[in-house]
């Protein structure tokens, strides 16, 4: 009786042990990790516009002041060395003062900045009239090229927007065509409009000529962003998964290699089911490039799949502190979560006739009322088939009787087809009436 | 004194056979202006002439001495064994000839029994009048209201409901179907039959109209709460063959607090819809419905227990009283022994223990009787079905409704529509 005892005590404890023998991986330093978030590390995976927008969102949310004047210093030396005043004027607001005298406002900078870009918008305007005067279609597209990155520098995305768009007219072969696609993608991101966002991407990849593989990745990743942002995480799941590793860090001014995988990861984990989940994750040699630079987020998937739910929902519990830092994610995080923790439990009460509540609440590392709280508004929303015994603490799965509702379904369509026609009838019998009145009244 | 004395030798002499009775018809349609003029010495009549063989001549004399006011009491006590002699004992054939009068009488028994405050005895009569007057069951006469209005002054639900068990398809005035209707959703609800209540104030709320009526009204007052008893949910749009009239209307004049209530309702909390009951009680009261608000009240913790059954097989009486919002589980046990009792729920109580445990529907669809109802059913749904053709075909065959269609002939297709040459206009 002892070593049965044994045995089973070693069993149960394997149903919901936290894996030990994780602890010393985590110790590998990886950027979006249970630790505090590195910002120099996570800074320097990107450039341009979207490492100072996502330094500046990190100081606006995080709520640990010298993360806060970490962030806003390196935005401040990121912004220096482009020319965007009105953000510049933004940082140094936000510093106040509180980096020293070397963070303060550069007014002389400003003016600087400001005369050369009139200058420079100048000398492009007279550019572009002289080349529509000609009539040259490549020097005008070049032309309006020039404006609207000279726009997207000053953070004038709007009519960095419509200069971008203006050049389609002039596009010639197909690589032009990818280009503009790829500048009006870039800018809609920053402007925060993935409806515009998806339409270029379905143009970019409408094209006749095969394109390279590194625009083909930068394209999945941007559709699989624009899905994230209006919430269809299965669409975004399937883009992010097909984006091939040369991605590297060519697209930097969007999004990082370890931004691919966590989106990716996460969203699979809150939307495929067991099958997709093990045939286009964790079987997807071209993903597990993209998993090794996240191991956090590849040891969670495993978790999940080997049902060893605590362990995965630790995981999860210790990366959202840093991911509510991500600029695309931070809105999705509670949804994402929570679809996961109702799917792990949704899983792990299929296969069973019966579950003990005790040892439920014991692998999820929750307490039994909270349990039966969360069981039963999943059962009431029929996700799950099944009866809690409250008295014992015991989950029943239940089938529905498909004969006893047959029954009843037939009964209750024809008590209704009974009632329906007898109105109708006695409705008819009224019209009826009513039109003999009015006809023998007129006659 | 003269004429009369003929008059009642005519209709002694007269009523033997369909001819002669004819005859007297049209005699007595002649003299009734005499009669009613002589209505105050109208009363040895009476007993001269018997209730069961010279019906007709009964009937007139009877209509000619009720068409003068009868206000007092003592007057009333005389009527009434008069007319409910007549009733039970008059020949079917005989007053279907002078139904306007039959009608005319047996809604004066109503006044005068209304008038001694005894609407009871009004019960059994206007049954039988109802029953002789009938054409067939499906036939719905200005009586039935009436007697439905009778029975609830009076009480006696369960005759009522006998009535109401007809099937009716044939309607002479639409207003006798408003208030029969909305009579018998009210002797439904206080026999707690609320689907069948709930039908017949359906009928009331989408039947045809050209103008608004308070009938309607307040039968829609009704049905919103009676749709909340049973049904817990209620939806403010009507079906598409409501009378844009009703549709348009019933929604202002109903709004405070009815469909307020019907809100408050889906909130599902019980505490807030207790307070809008006890906040609108006078509203309530004013228009009959505070009973019935109550009950809307009460259903809902019914609804909360019900759903529970749905999801835990055990639940202790704590943990009910709880999440239902129950003061204690006493409350919670009674709650719950009220519902077995009434068959809602399947349970146990286990009062050892504090628990309560939820079984399934016994019902297991085998037994002879079921497999009885099913057939009745089907037999009868095949009835309805076979009614339905032979109206269809009836409509089809009508001339008003073929020289519409003869009209409006170039709309359609020649060959749907094929209506023969004499009936294009």
């Amino acid at each position: 009786m002892d070593g049965d005892d044994d045995i089973s005590g070693q069993m149960i404890d394997e149903i919901y042990a936290n894996g030990g023998e994780e602890t010393d991986q985590r110790s590998r330093r990886a950027i979006m990790s249970g630790d505090q978030l590195d910002i120099e590390a996570y800074a320097a995976l990107y450039s341009g516009r979207t490492k100072i927008m996502r330094l500046l969102f990190i100081a606006n949310s995080s709520k640990n002041p010298t993360v806060q004047l970490d962030a806003l210093r390196m935005a401040y030396d990121e912004i220096k060395k482009g020319e965007n005043t009105q953000l510049f004027r933004e940082v140094v607001q936000k510093i106040d003062g509180r980096l020293g005298p070397n963070y303060d406002m550069d007014l002389s900078w400003c003016e600087v900045v400001e005369r050369k870009a009139e200058q420079k918008k100048e000398r492009l305007e007279n550019e572009l009239n002289a080349y529509r005067t000609n009539l040259i279609k490549e020097s005008i597209r070049m032309g309006y090229n020039d404006f609207g990155d000279f726009y997207y520098s000053h953070g004038q995305l709007g009519d960095a927007f419509k200069s971008y768009v203006r050049t389609r007219d002039y596009c010639t072969t197909s690589k032009h065509i990818i280009h503009m696609c790829l500048s009006t993608i870039l800018v809609s991101i920053e402007m925060g409009q993935f409806s515009h966002v998806s339409s270029y991407v379905s143009k970019a990849e409408q094209g006749t000529d095969p394109l390279d593989p590194i625009t083909i990745s930068k394209l999945r990743c941007a559709a699989g962003l624009a899905n994230l942002e209006t919430k269809k995480y299965k669409l975004a799941a399937r883009k992010f998964l097909e984006t091939g590793p040369e991605l590297g860090s060519h697209y930097n001014e969007v999004i990082a290699a370890q931004d691919v995988a966590t989106y990716g990861g996460l969203c699979a984990l809150a939307t495929f089911d067991r099958a997709e989940l093990k045939s286009k994750v964790i079987d997807n040699s071209n993903f597990r490039n993209f998993l090794e630079l996240v191991p956090e987020v590849r040891e969670l998937i495993n978790d999940f799949y080997s049902s060893h739910y605590a362990s995965c929902l630790e995981y999860l519990g210790n990366l959202k502190a840093n991911l509510l830092l991500d600029i695309h994610l931070h809105d999705h995080v509670e949804t994402l979560y929570d679809q996961i923790r109702h799917k792990a439990l949704i899983q792990y009460t299929h296969p069973f006739v019966s579950v003990d509540l005790n040892m439920m609440a014991n692998a999820f590392k929750t307490t039994v009322v909270g349990l039966e709280k969360e069981l039963e508004a999943l059962i009431t929303d029929n996700q799950i088939q099944a009866r809690i015994d409250s008295h014992n603490k015991i989950l029943y799965a239940r089938h529905a009787d498909q004969r006893n509702a047959t029954f009843q379904r037939v009964l209750e369509t024809g008590r209704e087809f009974d009632r329906d026609v007898r109105s109708m009838l006695l409705r008819s019998n009224l019209i009826k009436h009513d039109y003999n009145i009015r006809a023998s009244r007129k006659l | 004194m003269d004429p009369l004395e003929a008059l009642v030798a005519q209709i002694q002499g007269l009523s033997s056979s369909s001819a002669d009775i004819a005859r007297l018809h049209t005699i007595l349609k002649q003299s009734d202006d005499s009669l009613r003029s002589n209505s105050s010495r109208l009363s040895p009549i009476f007993s001269l002439i018997d209730p069961s063989i010279h019906s007709l001549g009964f009937l007139y004399v009877l209509d000619a001495f009720t068409s003068t006011s009868v206000s007092n009491q003592q007057q009333a006590e005389e009527l009434v064994p008069i007319i409910t002699r007549f009733i039970s004992g008059c020949s079917v054939e005989q007053i279907r000839l002078a139904p306007e009068k039959f009608i005319y009488v047996c809604k004066r028994l109503k006044d005068q029994v209304m008038l001694l405050e005894a609407p009871i005895r009004g019960v059994a009569p206007m049954f039988t009048a109802l029953r002789k007057l009938q054409v067939s069951t499906e036939h719905l006469t200005p009586l039935h209201a009436d007697f439905l209005l009778l029975c609830l002054l009076a009480k006696s639900y369960k005759t009522g409901l006998s009535i109401l068990d007809d099937d009716v398809f044939e309607v002479d005035h639409p207003r006798d179907l408003y208030l029969y209707c909305y009579y018998g959703g009210m002797i439904c609800i206080g026999q707690k039959r609320f689907q069948k209540a709930l039908d017949l104030l359906h009928n009331v709320v989408t039947a045809p109209m050209t103008m608004m009526n308070a009938i309607v009204i307040e039968a829609y007052k009704k049905y919103v709460l009676v749709s909340l008893i049973r049904h817990g949910l209620f939806s403010t749009s009507l079906p598409k063959y409501c009378s844009p009239l009703a549709q348009r209307n019933l929604k202002p004049f109903c709004q405070n607090p009815y469909i307020e209530m019907a809100h408050t309702y889906s909130t599902g909390k019980v505490a807030d819809l207790e307070a809008f009951v006890n906040a609108n009680a006078d509203k309530f009261e004013s228009d009959n419905n505070l009973g019935l608000a109550k009950q809307v009240v009460s259903s809902m913790y019914k609804r909360n227990i019900q759903r529970l059954t749905q999801t835990y097989l055990t639940l202790s009486l704590e943990d009910i009283a709880n999440t239902v919002h129950l003061n204690s589980a006493k409350e919670a046990e009674m709650h719950v022994l009220q519902m077995i009792q009434d068959g809602e729920i399947y349970a146990t109580i286990n009062q050892k223990d504090g628990m309560v445990r939820f079984l399934e529907d016994p019902e297991q669809y085998k037994t002879c009787e079921m497999i009885e109802h099913i057939d009745s059913s089907i037999h009868r749904i095949m009835a309805l079905s076979k009614k339905l053709t032979a109206t269809d075909e009836q409509i089809a065959c009508d001339h008003l409704y073929l020289s519409k269609v003869g009209r409006e002939r170039q709309r359609y297709d020649f060959d749907d529509y094929d209506v023969p040459q004499k009936f294009n206009i």
